[in-house]
């Protein structure tokens, strides 16, 4: 009897939440299907849903008239770029914090995050200006070096979380047994340091990818990634819905499919460690 | 000494991103502070001499400035009030034992991923398009007239764009808050023969008041300063100009950099008060 009412339940809660889901999810799968269609069923009155006939002309379009893949490159390379130099300067310091601390670490942990509070619209004439005098504006290099900077707080604090996770036992067994500090980090600490900076790692990229202040203001030709690609398509001519879907559809894969090996990671690393 | 020696290497391991940090911070800092007392007009006459408080006391008494912070707030409250009332009851949801939990999941979580600026085009081309829109599709099957929505309703598009992006984070962090109640708190209360509301005023919401109190935090910090989503569906008109996007026309558009810098200022100082309070919580999380 309890069973019963249990299994109903269960099937409702079920079907609700499929629908909200799905709901939920709508705008990006519409994204996704009108990117197959042609310019003119992707307006069809009433809208098309599966019933239209599937083409690939709009990807091949775009990579055409608007070189899509230079964008998606700057983008791997101003995401990739900015985690990878913060991470490499992040380690340390976090594992100084969580190995070594100090009556002075939490101050030093709460004014990093204080940085980014700082609205960027506050900063963004004097940060215009030295990339103008230093010649960084619309490059790669000097976008690599904000994203860098905005995101190292939270490279720090999430590396911290998680290394302070790794008993310290371990690396005083280490120690004892005379192993240098050389040797701690590398052949004790890293492997058990993996995971969080994988995952760190993971999360920064995503962040760094979807930047949408700096990456428009700070680019025009050259540098520009796909956040700035996709900001072109809003002065639109003629029929471009199918071709907006299809340069969205392009922008927007590849970090769905690595959000979804994130989710885990995603409350930690943006409650800074106060939700877990 | 190994200790003294320790904390030598971990000062200068430290040291690399503590002084980028500095630099990144005061640099642009007080430059902003600097321009913010000058009559600086890069375009017509470049540094044209200090003028003290002028900028401040102009940024706030421009006719643009009230509407500004209303926008501002609007956008902010609603997006917040939408968010978090909707993520506890879907978090709530996606807490019941169900088929295909993962995949639930998954589709709820996506449109975090989706980069401001697609989201934005999406929503307005593709769904709030007053003729080709799929709203006016369905708007039509129904009836009734379609809605300019980015013109009539530009507040109201901008809150749903917004607030689409922004239910997954409020969602998963309180799916993540919930799951941590202690499920026989709850079930000894329902033998106690507690009513689900009392339940969820009395033991479910308490439980996730620090939560909430983070989500609203944390939003709020990155709402204040939301761009992308009104630089390409309204460009700041019919009502939209938010804050950042007033000192962003002020600053980048005409080239007003005195003027721009002193609302820049501004911005710093309401985006810290609200973070005041989140490093409080969080300080105290590092305690514990």
């Amino acid at each position: 009897m309890a069973r019963a009412v249990t299994s109903r339940r269960k099937t409702l809660n079920t079907a609700l939440a499929w629908a909200v889901g799905l709901l939920i999810f709508f705008p990006i799968l519409w994204t996704i299907l009108t990117s197959f269609k042609t310019e003119a069923q992707a307006i069809a009155s009433p809208p098309l849903f599966l019933n239209f006939d599937w083409t690939l002309e709009n990807y091949a379009i775009v990579q055409e008239r608007s070189d899509y893949m230079r964008f998606l490159w700057n983008s791997v390379i101003i995401a990739g770029g900015s985690t990878i130099l913060g991470v490499i300067i992040a380690v340390p310091a976090a594992w100084a914090m969580a190995f070594v601390p100090s009556k002075r670490t939490k101050d030093i942990l709460l004014w990093m995050l204080s940085t980014k509070m700082l609205p960027a619209v506050g900063v963004l004439y004097p940060i215009y200006l030295l990339f103008i005098q230093l010649g960084l504006l619309d490059t790669r290099g000097g976008l690599v070096v904000v994203l860098m900077l905005i995101n190292l707080p939270i490279i720090v604090w999430m590396l911290y979380t998680y290394f302070r996770e790794i008993p310290g036992e371990i690396l005083e067994a280490a120690r004892m047994d005379g192993a240098t500090l050389k040797e701690e980090i590398l052949y004790v600490l890293t492997p058990m340091a993996v995971p969080g900076i994988a995952s760190t790692v993971l999360l920064n990229f995503i962040l760094a990818w979807n930047e949408a202040f700096w990456t428009l203001n700070l680019t025009a030709v050259d540098a520009a990634p796909l956040t700035a690609f996709i900001a072109s398509y809003s002065s639109p001519e003629g029929l471009f819905f199918a071709k907006l879907s299809a340069a969205s559809t392009m922008a927007i894969a590849p970090i769905l499919i690595l959000g979804w090996f994130s989710q885990k990671q995603l409350v930690r690393g943006l409650t800074f460690g106060a939700v877990k | 000494m190994a200790t003294q020696h320790s904390r030598s290497v971990a000062r200068l391991m430290m040291a690399p991103a503590v002084v980028l940090l500095l630099g990144w911070m005061l640099v642009p800092l007080t430059m902003t502070l600097y321009f913010s007392f000058k009559k600086y007009l890069p375009l017509r006459g470049g540094d044209l001499g200090w003028v003290g408080f002028d900028n401040y006391i102009r940024f706030v008494s421009s006719s643009s400035f009230w509407p500004a912070v209303q926008a501002t707030l609007t956008i902010v409250g609603g997006v917040l009030i939408i968010t978090v009332i909707l993520g506890v009851l879907l978090a709530m949801l996606l807490d019941q034992p169900m088929w295909g939990q993962g995949v639930v999941r998954i589709l709820v979580i996506a449109p975090f991923f989706v980069m401001p600026t697609v989201s934005a085009l999406v929503w307005k081309n593709m769904f709030m398009d007053p003729v080709n829109g799929l709203l006016a599709h369905l708007w039509r099957f129904f009836g009734a007239e379609p809605v300019s929505w980015l013109s009539e309703a530009s507040m109201t598009s901008i809150i749903m764009i917004v607030s689409w992006q922004w239910l997954p984070f409020a969602t998963l962090i309180l799916l993540t808050a919930i799951q941590s109640l202690d499920s026989e708190q709850l079930e000894a209360a329902e033998m106690d023969g507690a009513p689900p509301l009392k339940r969820f005023f009395h033991i479910i919401l308490p439980h996730l008041s620090r939560a909430i109190t983070i989500v609203i935090l944390i939003q709020t910090i990155f709402l204040l300063s939301i761009f992308a989503e009104i630089f390409v569906t309204t460009g700041g008109a019919f009502g939209t100009r938010t804050l950042t996007y007033l000192i962003f026309q002020r600053v980048l558009e005409s080239q007003n950099v005195g003027l721009g810098s002193a609302g820049g200022v501004y911005a710093i100082i309401l985006a810290n008060i609200v973070a005041i309070f989140l490093m409080r919580i969080v300080g105290k999380n590092l305690d514990a």
